[in-house]
């Protein structure tokens, strides 16, 4: 089995020693700390405040630009759906007012239509008529006249002069018009 | 501590506090400036912190580069974290400068403890806690006459409300005693103790797995495999260590900003 041999520190120290402290350790606690303070109290936290300042107010203006945009953009969303809906409403109208215009119209041409019609056919009767009894009467002093030829031809006379003939072959004449 | 090491004998070196007392002056002997190993560590973690700090935020700008970013929440972590957690907004930011530097001044000088070459906590000299202590109680006793004038402080600390008038007789020497006299120690021991037990742990391990690989005194080969063991042992106590210096800077703050939260409130 080794033997180990355990060699004691190699000069006697009194423990209580570290705790009391040189002075030359003060000072080089004092300074460093002093220096470091110094450091964090005039330069590190300015640094930190005034950066995360700046960055605080750049995020809110960001957020504060969104908002503003968004609202913006929401209002004329709205206004362009009010739009929207007004002119549809609008060309509901529009299309209505057009139905009935439309609807007058052809009630309209349709009645003037049928008093072109009416009229048209009524003068044509009026026209026939008319004609119908020029036909009459010129038939009527033809038949006359045709039948004293014929008649004349017949007995072999003339019977033209002759007021009685003349009166005979009227009242053929308007007997046959009262028999029809 | 590794110099030692590096030239040692066979014999095993068991840490001592010769570690920290009794060191060869350096720099300015015999002087009040005189500098030891253990002060150069600490100015250099010193130094080195400010350096890193005004790295980050020297360019600072609305949009962080990386080092900005970390810098910055370095220092959020005692801005929110601790001062504005415990102090409210505005006094929050009245007391972040002096926490933050009581926060990375420790947390500076007790890294180098796990750093390779220097190897000693800047932190394990007595004055520097001891300063760092004081600077804490004159913050507190300050913020409380500030805030509610020295004499409601003094009192509304003395003689909690609440409590039956004959315990006044115990409870006032007590809470003197607790508060304007433990309360700097406290926080000075408890950092040193923190950073000289830290850092002989890890030499012993260190220091055995040394023994353990390389002396002739261990004749048969398999006694050398617990020097693994040291040595593994050593790589945890580095990772704890590292931790601790974290942790021991953030209860040293804290507590401060506990202190100066306790005087500066009303309720006494």
């Amino acid at each position: 089995m080794t033997s180990i041999i355990l060699v004691a520190a190699e000069e006697e120290v009194n423990g209580a020693e570290l705790f009391f402290p040189a002075v030359y350790d003060i000072v080089w606690s004092l300074v460093p700390f002093a220096l470091v303070l110094l450091f964090f109290w005039k330069w590190g936290m300015p640094m930190m405040t005034k950066i995360l300042d700046e960055r605080a107010a750049k995020i809110e203006g960001g957020i504060e630009r969104a908002e503003k945009a968004q609202a913006e953009a929401d209002e004329r969303l709205n206004e362009y759906q009010e739009l929207l809906t007004e002119a549809r409403t609008e060309a509901a109208s529009i299309r209505e007012q057009a139905r009935v215009d439309g609807q007058e119209i052809l009630a309209e041409l349709k009645t003037k239509a049928q008093d072109e019609a009416d009229r048209i056919v009524k003068n044509a009767h009026v026209q026939i008529e008319a004609e119908r009894q020029a036909a009459l009467i010129s038939l009527k002093s033809e038949v006359g006249s045709l039948a004293l030829d014929l008649a004349s031809g017949v007995i072999g006379e003339t019977l033209g002069e002759d007021k009685r003939a003349k009166s005979v072959v009227d009242r053929f004449l308007s007997e046959m018009e009262k028999s029809k | 501590m590794i110099a030692p090491l590096l030239q040692a004998d066979d014999d095993f070196h068991s840490p001592s506090l010769s570690e920290w007392i009794g060191l060869p002056q350096i720099l300015f002997e015999g002087t009040p400036f005189a500098m030891n190993r253990i002060i150069l560590v600490r100015i250099i973690a010193i130094a080195v912190m400010l350096l890193l700090f005004w790295l980050a935020l020297r360019k600072a700008r609305v949009v962080p580069s990386r080092g900005q970013s970390v810098g910055e929440m370095a220092m959020d972590f005692v801005r929110v974290q601790i001062a504005e957690e415990l102090l409210g907004k505005r006094l929050g930011t009245k007391y972040t400068p002096l926490l933050a530097s009581i926060f990375f001044a420790i947390l500076a000088a007790n890294l180098t403890g796990v750093i390779p070459g220097l190897n000693i906590a800047g932190s394990s000299l007595v004055a520097f806690p001891l300063a760092l202590g004081i600077v804490a109680y004159i913050a507190f006793i300050y913020a409380g006459t500030k805030e509610v004038g020295f004499g409601r402080f003094v009192t509304g600390h003395l003689f909690p409300a609440g409590a039956p008038a004959w315990i006044y007789v115990i409870l006032t020497p007590v809470e003197f005693i607790n508060i304007f006299i433990v309360r700097p120690l406290s926080l000075a021991l408890r950092l040193l103790l923190n950073m000289v037990v830290g850092h002989l742990l890890l030499v012993l391990c260190f220091a055995g797995t040394h023994f353990l690989f390389f002396s002739s005194q261990i004749e048969s080969g398999w006694m050398r495999w617990f020097g693994v063991g040291t040595l593994l042992g050593g790589i945890v106590i580095t990772i704890v260590e590292l931790a601790v210096a974290a942790l021991q800077a953030y209860v040293f703050t804290l507590l401060t900003a506990a202190y100066i939260q306790q005087a500066v409130s009303e309720e006494h």
